[in-house]
C-alpha cells in the first residue's frame, strides 16, 4: 500500500500578536513584540513581571454562558479550531464525522482552573467548588472540546509533551491520517497558565527572563544577552487533510506536511542532552521521513526559546542533522514561549512562510552568540524561495519533534 | 417572599448560570425539556438558589424539581 500523502488545508491561531492567523502572520513578519509588562497585583511580588498576553480575549469571540464551562486554555482551542475548520470550507463539505479526529495538546493544561477553584474551597467549602471543574481542568478537555463543536467522531486524542505538544499533536494527526483511521485531522496546541504559580514554578527553575524593565526586549533568542524565556498563551490548530480527499473536493493547499521525527533523550528530566542527541536524531528522521533533499530544507523555525543552553545546542544540532545551508527563525523572540502551543503556532508561521517565500524576522538579536553558527534573519523578514522548511519542538522530559513541510 | 419574586429570583440565576431568557421563564416550564438546563448547570442553580433564598435544597430534593413551579413551591415552603 503506497503511503497517503497529507497536506495542510485551514489555519486557526489567537495569540499574543493577534486574535486570528493573518493578523498574527502580518505582525510576526513586520517584527512586532507581542510581550508586555504584567500590570495585574498578583505579578506585583514576582521575580517575572512580563508575559506574553493574548492580543484578543477569548470573551471577546465566545459567549459569556460557554466560558463559565471552559478553562481558558480550553475556550482559546476551541477559537483557533473554529477558525481553521472554516479556514478550510469543510463546514459544508459533507465529511464523515467518523472520518474526522481531533489531535490537541496542552503542555500544562487546566492549572488556573484548579487553582482558582482550590481558592473557592478554602474560602467557601466543597459545596461551592463548580461542577465544570473537573471537565475545565482535565488535560484532554481542550481536545474534547474541539471535538464537541466539530462533531468529530474517529476519535479525540490529546498529547502532552510539554513545550513538544503542539508539533507532536501534529505529528500524530500526519500518522493518524496515514495509517487510514481517518481523512481529516484537526491538530494543534492551546495554553493559558499566565499565572503566578507557573511563573514562579518557572521561575525557581531561573528558566525565565528577568529583563522585567524591557518587556519587548526580553525574548531574545540566540543574542549573548539572552536570559530565559518569556511565557506566552495562546493556541494554534492546523486542518490535516490527506491530499486526494482535498483534492477531490477542490480545496486550497496551503502545504504538505512531508515528514515528522520524534524521538525522546532518556537523558535528563528537564535538561536537554548535552549533545543535542536526540535533537538531532529527531531532526533526522523528520528528513528521512519526508523524503525531502535536505538542500531543499532552506528554512527552519528553530525551538530557540532564549535560554542560554538550549538555543545553542539546537544550533549545533542542526548543523549536524541538516547542514550549514538554511535560513533561521526565531519567532518566539516576538510571540514569547507558548508552551503547549508554541510547536503548533510556529508549524503555522513555518508553513506562511513557504506559502509566501518570506522567513520571518528574529528580533532582539542585536548581539549573536559566537557559536551562532548559521544564517538568521535577524531584526527584519527576509523574501526568499522555500521549497521546504523544517520545525523544531522540544519539551522537558526529552521530548523532541521535528517536522518537515514542503511545497504542495 | 411571593411566589412571583421567587420565579423572578430563579430567572436571574438562570440568565446568569446558564444563559435562559428571563421571560422564558414561569412556573409551568421544565428546566430540562424546556429551558435546556443540563444537569451541571442544575448544580449550579441550587447553590445559588440557596445562597440566594437562605434555604437547603438537599440532593435528594433536587430530583423532584422538575419544573420552575417545583422549585418556587420547595423554596417558599422553606423560607
Amino acid at each position: 500500500m503506497t503511503r497517503p500523502d497529507v497536506v495542510v488545508t485551514g489555519l486557526g491561531a489567537t495569540t499574543p500578536l493577534g486574535g486570528d492567523v493573518a493578523s498574527t502572520w502580518d505582525a510576526m513578519v513586520a517584527g512586532r513584540s507581542g510581550v508586555s509588562a504584567l500590570t495585574q497585583e498578583w505579578a506585583a511580588e514576582l521575580p517575572v513581571r512580563i508575559a506574553a498576553q493574548l492580543a484578543v480575549e477569548p470573551s471577546e469571540v465566545l459567549d459569556r454562558v460557554k466560558l463559565r464551562r471552559l478553562d481558558r486554555s480550553e475556550a482559546i482551542a476551541i477559537v483557533a479550531a473554529r477558525q481553521a475548520w472554516a479556514d478550510a470550507g469543510l463546514a459544508d463539505s459533507g465529511l464523515d464525522p467518523e472520518r474526522l479526529a481531533v489531535s490537541v495538546g496542552s503542555g500544562i493544561g487546566g492549572a488556573t482552573t484548579l487553582l482558582a477553584q482550590d481558592d473557592i474551597l478554602e474560602a467557601s467549602g466543597p459545596r461551592r467548588v463548580s461542577p465544570h471543574t473537573v471537565p475545565m481542568l482535565m488535560p484532554n478537555g481542550p481536545a474534547a472540546w474541539v471535538g464537541l463543536e466539530l462533531g468529530a467522531k474517529a476519535g479525540v486524542h490529546s498529547v502532552a509533551s510539554a513545550c513538544a505538544t503542539g508539533a507532536e499533536a501534529i505529528a500524530l494527526g500526519l500518522d493518524i491520517i496515514r495509517s487510514g483511521r481517518a481523512d481529516v485531522v484537526v491538530a494543534g496546541g492551546t495554553e493559558a497558565v499566565i499565572h503566578p504559580l507557573p511563573i514562579a514554578g518557572f521561575a525557581s527553575m531561573r528558566a525565565m527572563s528577568t529583563r522585567n524593565d524591557e518587556p519587548e526586549k526580553a525574548s531574545r533568542p540566540w543574542d549573548k544577552g539572552r536570559d530565559g524565556f518569556v511565557l506566552g498563551e495562546g493556541a494554534g490548530v492546523v486542518v490535516l487533510e490527506r491530499a486526494d480527499h482535498a483534492a477531490a473536493r477542490g480545496a486550497r493547499v496551503y502545504a504538505r506536511l512531508a515528514g515528522a521525527g520524534i524521538t525522546s533523550d532518556a537523558y535528563d528530566i528537564v535538561q536537554p542532552h548535552n549533545e543535542g542527541e536526540g535533537a538531532i536524531r529527531a531532526i533526522s528522521k523528520a528528513i528521512a521521513d519526508a523524503d525531502v533533499a535536505k538542500r531543499d530544507i532552506v528554512h527552519v523555525n528553530a525551538h530557540a526559546t532564549s535560554t542560554p543552553i538550549g538555543d545553542m545546542l539546537e544550533i549545533g544540532a542542526l548543523h549536524k542533522a541538516l547542514g550549514d545551508h538554511p535560513v533561521l527563525a526565531a519567532t518566539k523572540s516576538m510571540t514569547g514561549h507558548l508552551l503547549g502551543a508554541a510547536g503548533a503556532l510556529e508549524s503555522i508561521a513555518t508553513i506562511l512562510a513557504i506559502r509566501d517565500g518570506v522567513v520571518p524576522p528574529t528580533i532582539n538579536l542585536d548581539d549573536p552568540d559566537e557559536d551562532l553558527t548559521l544564517d538568521v534573519a535577524a531584526h527584519k523578514a527576509r523574501p526568499m524561495e522555500i521549497p521546504a522548511a523544517l520545525n523544531n519542538a522540544f519539551g522537558f522530559g526529552g521530548h523532541n519533534v521535528a517536522l518537515v513541510f514542503a511545497r504542495a | 417572599m411571593t411566589r412571583d419574586e421567587i420565579t423572578a429570583g430563579l430567572a436571574e440565576i438562570l440568565e446568569e448560570v446558564a444563559g435562559v431568557n428571563p421571560d422564558d421563564v414561569a412556573e409551568g416550564k421544565s428546566f430540562t425539556d424546556d429551558l435546556d438546563v443540563d444537569s451541571l448547570s442544575m448544580v449550579e442553580v441550587v447553590v445559588a438558589a440557596e445562597e440566594k433564598f437562605g434555604v437547603k435544597i438537599p440532593d435528594n430534593e433536587v430530583q423532584n424539581l422538575k419544573t420552575v413551579g417545583d422549585a418556587v413551591s420547595y423554596i417558599e415552603a422553606q423560607s
